[in-house]
């Protein structure tokens, strides 16, 4: 196979998916809702409420709802990954997701086409959260918006290939509710998403604890850095590094030799 | 020959604006902006251009109002628990000499014409008058109860006097040295400032989170008063305390203690532009020579907010929050 069959097949993940997401109008809506109404709803009452934020990279104390942003943008990128990983599950019970995985294609080639086309999704979904949230007037340095697209690539792959871990994991649809409950809300509250992490030790000694454990604040944290035009090199690596071994299993998961597809009844053994 | 005239006259021309600029720069850097740390007993020194603290000078007990000589030489810090004015001399940063004020000394103001320093002696209910250069008390003057706030025309005719308890501004001649008119302001009157033409005085009032203006030409009665209000923000956080205003005529800004915020109001229209948000419990406001910055001190935080005033109310951002000592209380950059 020449390089020209791979980019092929790359336009069409990629492109099924970008469609699969177009077409879905309610799906784009909800996707913008949900940080939209944290924004505009949660972060204006909870201004006095929940106090001023004085931490890197700000230069000065800003408002709640600048605070925010950085961490709803990691929560459209969470959620993208994870309704991806529904629709891997939905995939295999329509039979397309055999489809895909009995092509010529080197199966790693495919699962990463398949991460690339969810990270797009997420990408262009951050992007307009991001110009609602610049007409609403919380406004980043305009090299920001630039230097922040390699963190979201990272952070749409981390998110991505947790997701396909826990797709392989999970059989049915039916319990798609139990990763809302046990996988986003538990990786979305503990982290620096919605409060600094000084202010998290102020509340509690764990909660801290287990957020800087929680790769989701490191993911966060990169957004939140690159925005502003800076580097969190500690917070890079961290993510990087816990992409890689996500990635890693997440290829185990779905190899039929070793992984869980073959105990589970899945695509190869089926 | 015409050709290597050209290129020598630019070259020149180069080096000229290099070294302009170069002087500018240095000039630019040299500005330097003064923080009074009433619980550390300090005055912070910040560099205006790095916006970082360069030097901390002891003073004594409770530092906060601070002036500047009328020749620029010295810089003048109400000491309050030490019942003194010191003197820093602004080549060496040390205080050089002190000058017994009465008692507890919070706000002082530099008459523009005469070398006297005019201090609210609030437990004594007067304003004292004192002569910095031949060191001694010239007079004093009665006024309400819990004097604080001053404010000096520019042309050196008047003196306001707020006082806190009476919540009153006392208007002063200063030729006769005598409270003239007396007018009703809001509850707790803070500080007092002048348009730069003199005709209008602008006084805060902490308790009623107002601002009164009083005409400085005719009738000297109140004219206007300004409302500040915030959406998200409980009313009793709204406290008017320090206060700037530009010199073009354009913006007033007024610092609003627990609401952490500053108001950008327009001067002409007393329409309230836009609330900043700075550190926690803002007092007191500097403007910088060009006034293209605004530093703010942030009692509670114990920090200065750098705020970008150049430009339009619009454009109005804060860009550094510079920690200082505990609670800073005045700032006043150098002229």
């Amino acid at each position: 196979m020449n390089l020209a069959a791979y980019g092929h097949c790359l336009r069409g993940v990629v492109g099924r998916e970008l469609l699969r997401f177009l077409h879905q109008r309610s799906r784009f809506v909800a996707a913008l809702v949900r940080p939209l109404v944290w924004l505009f709803v949660f972060a204006a009452g909870f201004r006095m409420a929940l106090g001023v934020a004085m931490t890197e990279p700000y230069q000065t104390y800003v408002l709640y709802e600048v605070y925010i942003v950085p961490g709803l943008m990691g929560m459209i990128q969470l959620f993208n990954g994870m309704q991806s990983s529904l629709s891997m599950v939905y995939d295999r019970e329509m039979g397309s997701m055999r489809v895909l995985l009995v092509s010529p294609f080197p199966r790693g080639y495919l699962l990463m086409c398949k991460l690339l086309a969810g990270t797009l999704v997420s990408i262009l979904q951050v992007y307009v959260f991001l110009a609602i949230a610049y007409a609403y007037g919380v406004q980043v340095p305009l090299l920001g918006y630039v230097l922040v697209l390699p963190a979201l690539i990272v952070t749409g792959f981390l998110v991505g290939a947790l997701g396909m871990l826990l797709s392989s994991a999970v059989h049915q649809l039916e319990n798609f509710a139990g990763i809302m409950n046990f996988v986003i809300f538990p990786m979305f509250f503990l982290s620096s998403a919605l409060y600094p992490l000084w202010r998290l030790q102020e509340g509690s000694e764990l909660i801290y604890r287990i957020a800087l454990f929680n790769p989701f604040t490191h993911a966060v944290e990169m957004i939140r850095f690159a925005l502003y035009e800076q580097l969190n090199s500690e917070a890079t690596l961290i993510v990087l590094a816990t992409t890689l071994v996500l990635l890693w299993l997440a290829m185990i998961a779905y190899n039929p030799a070793k992984g869980m597809m073959t105990r589970r009844g899945g695509p190869s053994g089926e | 020959m015409p050709f290597l005239k050209t290129a020598t006259i630019k070259q020149t021309a180069l080096c000229a604006t290099f070294f302009a600029a170069l002087v500018l720069t240095t000039v630019a850097a040299a500005e330097r902006v003064f923080v009074s740390n009433e619980k550390d007993n300090t005055v912070s020194v910040i560099d205006g251009e790095t916006l970082e603290v360069v030097e901390t000078i002891n003073v004594g007990r409770r530092p906060r109002a601070m002036a500047f000589s009328n020749d620029g030489s010295e810089l003048f810090v109400a000491v309050g628990d030490d019942e003194a004015i010191d003197m820093i001399d602004l080549e060496t940063l040390k205080v050089v000499r002190s000058l017994a004020s009465g008692e507890d000394p919070e706000v002082i103001r530099v008459d523009p014409n005469q070398p006297y320093i005019y201090v609210s002696n609030e437990d004594d209910n007067i304003v004292s008058v004192l002569d910095y250069q031949k060191r001694r008390r010239v007079t004093q003057i009665p006024v309400g109860v819990e004097p604080e706030g001053l404010g000096v025309s520019p042309d050196g005719k008047w003196l306001i006097a707020t006082s806190e308890t009476s919540n009153m501004a006392h208007i002063i001649d200063l030729e006769s040295m005598e409270a003239v008119y007396h007018r009703l302001v809001g509850a707790r009157p803070r500080h007092v400032e002048f348009t730069e033409d003199g005709s209008k005085a602008w006084v805060s009032a902490e308790i009623a989170g107002k601002v009164a203006i009083i005409d400085m030409q005719d009738t000297f009665d109140v004219i206007h008063s300004i409302d500040f209000e915030m959406q998200g923000v409980p009313k009793e956080a709204v406290q008017a305390v320090g206060m700037q205003l530009t010199s073009d005529g354009r913006y007033a800004f007024v610092a609003l203690g627990p609401s952490n915020r500053v108001a950008v109001v327009d001067q002409q229209s007393y329409e309230v532009l836009d609330y900043l948000l700075v550190g926690q419990r803002v007092w007191h406001l500097a403007l910088n020579a060009d006034e293209s910055r605004l530093f703010t001190t942030n009692g509670v935080s114990g920090d200065v907010t750098v705020i970008d005033v150049e430009g339009d109310a619009g454009d109005f951002e804060a860009i550094r929050s510079i920690p200082v000592g505990r609670f800073p209380w005045g700032a006043i950059v150098e002229p």
